[in-house]
């Protein structure tokens, strides 16, 4: 197995993010396609803090585990933020995706036509 | 048919809520409490909190959280646990710097009272946290009737 | 001492501020009273520290939560640091001013909309995400700030929740939504390359490279797109010319004048001529978008009849002055930019407080349908008219040395067909600022408009300080003034990735 694949497959995912993002009319795909690309990068910022064998950087009171055998305990908290903040953005999207959807009665982006340019 | 099955979901998925709403309230709340010693802490603990009420809305069709957690209320606890977490932070000032760990001594490592402040930290992002989630759920349910009506 | 451990405060004061008034929103007058003094204490906190930095002259670092300590012990920088330097004293002062002068204009503009406390609560959480970017030393927490002001800026445009606000907000919250992405992507590559997210240890651990591996480009290509993004250069600026009109006009003010600032040519700066040490590439980056940006957002605010739309247009024309500065990399260039960033703050703040003014007067953003209000709004009119002219860098308005200061750089650095680009669309700039002053505020009074009135005092007061700081801002080039404000912020930057 190549080592780099999980790293292809986290870009190809961004890839498809991206992709519904730029070529659905529905809101709430393109939504779900910030998601996916959201979750792309999480999924990479968690691979970054991968270590072969590592262990879970805890401290044990029973257990000696040297700080050299633990994965990276940084991009753990970073993640953790990061799907805060994401979660702020879908939640925020999905309020303005109802209240569009009260106004023009269509989730088709193609449809609202009140600004162009 | 008894006049509670007319909202919500069926009758097995009402029962089952029943019995476990508690117990996963209480789970949060051990996380929280824990936060500093096991993986979790405020954060989830929090959203497990908001899971607890958010399944009863769910199982009971709406309106049972409303007489426990309004949806100003939320706004509320939230503002709260925003605030004791500024609060925890500001007071570090006194004692040498932002967000410095104040409460000396610390405990005893792996003990429940230990870590100093963070425990406390970690029950204001509870708050914020969990009352922040239901109160965006609450919001979503109320825009989306909101769309319905408009429709008629 | 004293001093470094307050710089927290910029981020937490607004904090404060924002979930008080959410707590106390039933209580009348609160949310209006915490909204300006949050913001009034943020400009006495950056005077504070301008005054202090004038004394010392050294650069203010604070060790969040005391991890200092254990910067020996671990051989490398734990914990977030907070910095202060000229630049981004600089940047305080601007965004504070600014931001304090809207919130006393809201006070009175925002009793059109409902939810009064709402608007507050997003204006001060905006307004500690923009402090929290200028005052980190931290990449991820740059990430996380950028976010903070980016998601209350998107509800913030959204605000009056008609159709082409909900429009407008969502186009921009998927486009910055898609920017951030890619900057902290961005941000994670370095992460994995360097092993560290605290800024001056990344200058180091890249300075000591000696070949760029090509991970660096691609980082360079994402922070510029994301970036880009927030700051509207033109490939990237779609939202800007609706998400400016459609937000409340403080907020427009806000977003023009101070945010894409911030978070975008602030950002841009501070990474690429700090961290990276302005790399070539990117100048050259820089300055082609630079000459884009300036010329499609002059030509396209040409044709526009909605004020604030034409204004929103300007506004990409006129950060594509200030990209150009600092891709020109001179220290001669970069006080040039941080010049007319001061300048662009000033009267495009000034110019959107004024629509929003002939707005709550007249009813109407279109240009079409005004006409004479001068005689009927002179506060208004005046202060349009001074904001018009530092916009159309007419001497001795501040927007003409600012202007000048650029294209003398460019010449010095031998690109003279940028600094002559430069001069045409700042003739450009001048045909668009007439149509304004002509079709807005000259002419004859319609009948409709007979009995409009100005606007209430706590509007005039913010239109009069900004056009005064439009009258009277060349004299930040008077050497006493530069060597207080100016200078040390060049001094940052040339330092760093002076040419």
């Amino acid at each position: 197995m190549n080592a780099h694949m999980p790293y292809i497959l986290c870009l190809i995912l961004f890839c498809i993010g991206i992709y519904a993002v730029l070529s659905k009319r529905n809101i709430i795909k393109i939504i779900l396609g910030v998601v996916i690309a959201e979750y792309a990068v999480n999924l990479f910022l968690i691979l970054v803090a991968y270590k072969a064998g590592g262990r879970a950087a805890i401290f044990s009171t029973t257990e000696h585990i040297a700080p050299q055998s633990m994965v990276d305990p940084l991009p753990h908290a970073l993640v953790l933020t990061s799907i805060v903040i994401g979660l702020a953005t879908t939640a925020f999207m999905i309020a303005l995706a109802i209240r569009l959807y009260g106004k023009y009665g269509t989730f088709d982006i193609t449809r609202m036509r009140e600004l162009r340019g | 048919m008894s006049k509670e099955h007319e909202h919500g979901m069926s009758l097995i998925v009402k029962t089952v809520t029943r019995l476990t709403v508690g117990l996963i309230f209480l789970y949060g709340i051990y996380i929280i409490l824990h936060g500093h010693l096991t993986p979790g802490g405020g954060f989830a603990g929090g959203v497990i909190i908001a899971l607890s009420f958010i399944n009863l809305d769910l199982a009971f069709g709406g309106k049972v959280s409303a007489g426990i957690f309004s949806k100003e209320s939320t706004g509320v606890v939230e503002a709260l646990g925003a605030l004791m977490f500024l609060a925890l932070a500001l007071i570090g000032l006194q004692y040498g710097g932002f967000f410095d760990n104040f409460l000396h001594p610390d405990g005893e490592p792996g003990g429940l009272v230990s870590a100093g402040i963070i425990p406390l930290e970690n029950i204001a992002i509870s708050l914020k946290v969990g009352a922040g989630l239901f109160g965006i759920f609450l919001t979503l349910i109320v825009l989306q009737k909101f769309e319905s009506e408009s429709k008629q | 001492m004293i001093s470094e451990s307050i710089v927290p405060l910029f981020v937490a004061v607004p904090l404060a501020g924002a979930f008080l008034t959410a707590l106390l929103k039933r209580v009348r007058g609160i949310p209006d009273i915490l909204g300006v003094m949050s913001s009034f204490s943020g400009f006495v906190l950056s005077v504070f520290f301008l005054v202090r930095m004038q004394a010392e002259r050294t650069v203010l670092v604070l060790n969040v939560g005391n991890w200092g300590g254990f910067q020996e012990v671990m051989g490398r920088i734990v914990g977030i640091q907070m910095v202060v330097d000229g630049f981004t004293i600089f940047m305080l002062l601007i965004v504070n001013f600014v931001a304090f002068l809207v919130a006393v204009y809201s006070v009175s503009y925002m009793t059109r909309y409902t939810d009064k406390w709402q608007f507050h609560t997003l204006f001060l959480l905006m307004l500690a995400g923009m402090n929290g970017v200028l005052v980190t030393g931290d990449m991820f927490n740059l990430f996380v700030f950028v976010e903070v002001a980016s998601i209350a800026s998107y509800a913030l445009v959204g605000f009056g929740t008609g159709k082409r606000e909900l429009e407008a907000s969502f186009k921009y919250a998927v486009m910055g939504g898609v920017a951030s992405l890619l900057i902290l992507l961005g941000i994670i590559f370095l992460y994995s390359a360097t092993g560290t997210l605290n800024m001056g240890d990344m200058k180091t651990v890249l300075s000591e490279w000696s070949v760029q591996p090509a991970l660096i480009y691609l980082v360079f290509g994402l922070f510029l797109a994301g970036f880009g993004l927030k700051a509207a250069i033109v490939p990237f600026h779609a939202w800007l010319p609706d998400a400016h009109p459609s937000a409340p006009a403080p907020i427009s003010a806000m977003l023009s004048g101070v945010l894409i600032k911030a978070l975008g040519v602030y950002a841009i700066a501070r990474v690429f001529i700090t961290v990276f040490g302005f790399p070539r590439q990117v100048s050259i980056i820089l300055l082609v978008l630079a000459a884009i940006s300036m010329g499609v957002g002059a030509l396209v605010a040409l044709r526009q009849w909605d004020m604030k739309r034409l204004l929103a247009y300007s506004s990409i024309s006129q950060v594509g002055y200030i990209m150009l500065g600092f891709g020109i990399g001179t220290p001669l260039g970069i006080m040039g930019a941080l010049f007319h960033l001061f300048n662009h703050s000033m009267f495009k703040s000034l110019l959107f407080l004024d629509s929003g003014a002939v707005e709550y007067a007249t009813g109407t953003r279109n240009m079409k349908e005004m006409g004479g209000l001068a005689r009927k709004m002179p506060v208004t009119s005046g202060s349009t008219l001074a904001g018009a002219m530092s916009l159309a860098g007419i001497p001795p308005f501040a927007g003409f040395w600012s202007k000048l200061v650029i294209i003398v750089a460019a010449v010095q650095a031998h690109h003279m067909k940028l600094a002559a680009w430069a001069v045409l669309m700042s003739i450009v700039t001048i045909a668009y600022v007439l149509k304004v002053t002509r079709f807005a505020f000259l002419g004859e009074l319609r009948e409709k408009f007979r009995d409009i009135r100005e606007v209430p005092a706590l509007m005039r007061i913010p239109l009069i300080i900004l056009a005064l700081m439009c009258i009277f801002g060349g004299l930040l080039l008077v050497p006493q003034v530069r060597d207080v404000l100016l200078s040390p912020a060049v001094r940052v930057l040339a330092e760093n990735g002076g040419m």
